[in-house]
């Protein structure tokens, strides 16, 4: 018997954890009371590069309520440090111990911790602490590292090409253009935390933001030469994260050191400008993008071209050039990724990313090559549709872009734009309509599940994944519910602690996919063991049926029943009394999927309705809708706010966002959220989210495919799309502030 | 405390000053045992003692007691004293709005304000909204409309949320998001927000 979800679907729950969050009662990694729990303090460098060649740290040890201080004068390493960074490797590989040395590699380097007994106390103290640099010269400029740095080298760089790269070159109609992304920074509204308490000197509980507790448990036992059992990470909520969660920054390992030194729990939460340098950013990029097409629409050939950044002391390399490989049917395709080591900390995983930054140039890309075709843009993409992947040469497990089209255009009212830009005023606005596709790949890794069915009805699941907000143990209760045929309210899916079963890290769009695959599997396996405790029960033989089979019963509202005849049934609580049984308990593994013959791909569709006031360049987002193929949609209600939330990161993206470091001195401007500005309320209108919602067949039972990061993925160019459409003028240099209309 | 008393007393002048007086005066009265030690910590607790000041507050219908350094702000007091964490810290600058909590009926950042200076008030909290087992209309409604992800905003959206439609500024969507626009959502839940409040509000409930 397959376990998949059949319509009519169970209607979709509210969050399992709901009452908690808007209690106040969810605890996030800086609030748990640890008796005798002390604060530390990070204290960075304030210059890009150099060495520090003294630190006075007299009068911090000496503060008030001061318990301890560590620098990279008086670190007792831990055992793991020495082995990072032994061995003959490059210098953009080594990545970079705290206070492993006295090198500074970007402003704001953790150079120091300063613990105290209270957060007043450790704040004050920090700031006491004088430092003696010799500086060298740095890079923190991408433009200006262009001509005089040597990008990295390796695998990742080298250049992809299919076909005849001249053949955009040679196209009646052709455009080429460049179009520049800054620096993006996640900033969840939670400040990046960690709490430590060394039970032993060799056990520690760790309260940690983190994304996955296997990697981060893996990363500590490493560290300190620890046993798996002796390392128990909690993660039981995380205030967001979007990619910002899956390191173990430099704070934490320095929480981690410094606990151990003091001898206490410690609690390190890092402030909002620390959050800027020290948890991963999207790095700046700058595109080039080149399409030629026949004059009907048909486009013959593409060149895209990227260059980004790295941290000088760890590389970080991304996908921002896959989008031109595979979103549409081009026969000539060349692409080339450069990134260059800079004197900045480390990028890491945005939101969607490098689809993300790649589908803003090429869905913008299409805009202009749709103008200078003088063709409708949702009829070129059309034209243009691939219904096979080209780069992999395999056929698509399922892609239903055309109805994400379908459904969103509608829904707008794409067909009340008049074509011309600049045509449509409202009174004193400028109203124009926008458009962009976003693409991301589907995939499903291995997980673990532990399952316990108690006789009074109840479904214990747990799995050691953490939930940064799409509402993951949401998701799984509603899935094993469908699939168990149970009330989601006798379900209870337990996470966030590392000795629970392995699950899954929470990224790329995989869980649902990955956990949710093995939950599915669970609760097969459960309905497997029901039936072998009673299948020989007369209950269940008739005149027909003698040798029941499994094929032969269905489990609905917590019965097993014969498919034939509903009134031979009997309750899961009744099966297991009877066989005498209080519980059955099990673990259910699920290896991942390597999906060979076919390309797994969710799909956006993004439509958006902007106001531009074209005397004072202000951009109002008036009406948006966003279609997603994202496969079957496990929990509607929770699956729409995550579509909802990439769409508002988008509009972050095209219209505010932009981490400015000032290059006369490597350091951060404008690293708070007075200057660094994200949507707020009033930036957003009442955003539709919709769901194609049907079955890709091959890449898991629920036939789900991800919709978290693609929600955000082509968003932006949408935006600025519609910002052409509205005023005529292209900007092509994120984001679209009123400054660059006027 | 006398709300009067807002003059911040931290300069480490006066700190260092009371850390050598504090130590004489502990050197006269303290048993000889503890004199032996005649270390750090018996300064620091000396220390610690002078520079705490009293205050009187209310919290969620309890009276508070306290003595608090007065360089304290009512969110660190709330979150690392009280152990009432579910108001949030998002930046410490009152540029975010996940510490919002009430102060005599009022939406304040309590990140912006120290304990010492809310001497008399009453606060009311994230924890304080519910009546006991039963949420309040709001809570209700941001569950029912999934006006939230993370949650990590949550509780600083909601406590504005109820002070919004009281201060009779949720008249309209535009208003809602007007006025709403002092909290930060960063996993973007705006859209669930501002229905939730509508829907809130509509229920007539007293909020
Ligand atoms: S923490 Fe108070 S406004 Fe952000
Ligand atoms: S729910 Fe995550 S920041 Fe609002």
């Amino acid at each position: 018997m397959e376990n998949k979800l059949k319509e009519p679907f169970m209607p979709p729950i509210d969050r399992v954890d709901g009452k908690l969050k808007v209690t106040g009662a969810a605890k996030y990694s800086a609030e748990y009371n640890i008796p005798q729990m002390a604060y530390g303090v990070m204290v960075g460098s304030s210059i890009a590069k150099g060495i520090i060649l003294s630190m006075d740290t007299k009068a911090a040890e000496n503060a008030p309520g001061v318990l301890g201080v560590i620098t990279p004068f008086n670190i007792e390493k831990p055992a793991g440090y020495n082995i990072e960074t032994s061995g003959n490797i490059s210098a953009t590989k080594k990545g970079f111990n705290v206070f492993d040395d006295k090198l500074i590699r970007f402003s704001g380097q953790p150079i120091a911790i300063v613990m105290a007994d209270s957060y007043e106390r450790a704040l004050h103290a920090a700031t006491l602490i004088k430092v003696n640099y010799k500086k060298d010269s740095f890079q923190t400029n991408l433009e200006k590292a262009i001509p005089v740095v040597k990008p990295l080298e390796g695998n990742a760089f080298k250049d992809y090409t299919r076909g005849d790269v001249n053949a955009w070159k040679t196209a009646p109609v052709k455009i080429e253009a460049e179009y520049n992304i800054p620096i993006e920074v996640h900033n969840p509204m939670e400040l990046h935390a960690i709490t430590v308490h060394w039970e032993t000197p060799d056990k520690v509980l760790v309260y940690e933001k983190t994304q996955s507790l296997m990697d981060t448990q893996e990363k500590i036992m490493e560290l300190f030469g620890l046993k798996k059992e002796n390392v128990h990470i909690i993660t039981k909520f995380i205030g967001g994260a979007f990619g910002s969660a899956f390191n173990v920054w430099p704070h934490a390992v320095a929480a981690l050191i410094g606990a151990k030194q003091i001898n206490k729990p410690l609690k390190v939460v890092l402030s909002r400008d620390q959050m800027f340098m020290n948890v991963g950013y999207r790095p700046q990029s700058i595109q080039k993008i080149s399409i030629g097409a026949q004059p009907d629409g048909k486009i013959t050939g593409i060149n895209h071209e990227a260059i980004s950044m790295t941290a000088s002391y760890q590389e970080f390399t991304e996908g921002i050039v896959n989008v031109s490989r595979m979103l549409y049917d081009i026969p000539n395709v060349f692409t080339r990724y450069k990134i260059y080591p800079m004197d900045l900390s480390l990028p890491t995983w945005m939101r969607g990313p490098g689809e993300t930054t790649g589908a803003y140039a090429l869905e913008c890309a299409i805009d202009e090559l749709a103008h200078a075709l003088k063709m409708d843009p949702l009829k070129l993409r059309l034209l243009n549709y691939s219904d096979t992947d080209l780069e992999k040469q395999r056929p698509y497990s399922s892609k239903y872009l055309k109805e994400a089209f379908e459904i969103g255009s509608e829904k707008i009212g794409w067909n009340d734009r008049h074509p011309e830009p600049r045509s449509m005023p409202e009174g004193d606005w400028l109203a124009g309509y926008g458009m962009g596709s976003g693409v991301f790949i589907g995939w499903r890794g291995g997980a673990q599940v532990g399952a316990r069915f108690t006789a009074d009805g109840k479904l214990l699941l747990q799995s050691a994944v953490t939930d940064m907000g799409p509402g993951t143990a949401t998701a799984m209760t509603k899935l094993a519910a469908e699939t168990f045929g149970i009330s989601p309210d006798k379900i209870v899916f337990e996470m966030g602690d590392s000795s629970l079963p392995p699950g899954i890290m929470q990224g790329g769009s995989g869980t649902t996919s990955s956990l949710g695959t093995t939950v599915n599997n669970a609760t097969l396996s459960l309905k497997k063991k029901l039936f072998e405790l009673v299948k020989n029960k007369a209950v269940f033989h008739t005149e027909t049926i003698h040798d029941v089979k499994f094929e032969d019963v269905v489990f609905e509202n917590g019965q097993m029943m014969l498919s034939s005849d509903h009134t031979r049934k009997m309750s899961y609580s009744d099966i297991l009394e009877s066989a005498g049984l209080d519980n059955i308990e099990f673990i259910e593994e699920t290896k991942g999927f390597n999906n060979v013959d076919y390309s797994t791909y969710a799909y956006a569709a993004h439509f958006v309705k902007v106001l531009v006031h074209p005397a004072t360049g202000v951009i109002k987002m008036e009406k948006i809708v966003s279609a997603v193929d994202g496969g079957t949609i496990v929990n509607d209600k929770t699956a729409r706010s995550q579509i909802i939330g990439g769409v508002v990161g988008g509009i972050g993206m095209a219209l505010m966002e932009e981490g400015v470091v000032d290059n006369r001195y490597g350091r951060w401007v404008n690293n708070n959220f007075a200057d660094y500005h994200v949507p707020v309320n009033a930036d957003v209108p009442h955003i539709e989210a919709l769901f194609v919602n049907k079955p890709d067949p091959i890449l898991n039972p629920m036939g789900s495919k991800g919709i978290g990061e693609v929600a955000m993925v082509g968003f932006a160019a949408a935006v600025a799309n519609a910002v052409f459409h509205a005023t005529g003028k292209r900007i092509r240099a994120l984001p679209i502030t009123p400054d660059k209309i006027i | 405390m006398d709300k009067k008393v807002t003059t911040p007393i931290h300069s480490s002048a006066r700190r260092n000053f009371l850390k050598q007086s504090s130590a004489m005066v502990a050197l006269a009265l303290a048993p000889p045992t503890i004199l032996k030690a005649g270390d750090k910590k018996v300064e620091d607790q000396i220390a610690g003692y002078f520079e705490k000041v009293p205050v009187k507050l209310e919290i969620n219908g309890k009276a508070h007691a306290l003595s608090i350094e007065p360089r304290v702000t009512l969110l660190d007091l709330l979150r690392e004293q009280l152990h009432l964490t579910g108001t949030k810290k998002g930046c410490d600058h009152g540029q975010c709005g996940a510490c919002t909590v009430h102060i005599n009926g009022k939406r304040v950042n309590a990140c912006l304000t120290l304990a010492v200076m809310q001497g008399g008030n009453k606060i009311t909290t994230i924890e304080g909204l519910a009546n006991g087992d039963e949420l309040h209309p709001m809570q209700e409604a941001f569950i029912k409309h999934d006006g939230f992800q993370c949650g990590y905003c949550t509780p600083g959206q909601i406590m504005s949320a109820v002070a919004c439609v009281k201060e009779g500024h949720a008249e309209s969507d535009d208003d809602i998001r007007e006025y709403m626009s002092g909290n930060i959502c960063r996993c973007g839940c705006y859209t669930n927000i501002v229905d939730a409040i509508k829907d809130a509000k509509k229920g007539g409930k007293s909020l």
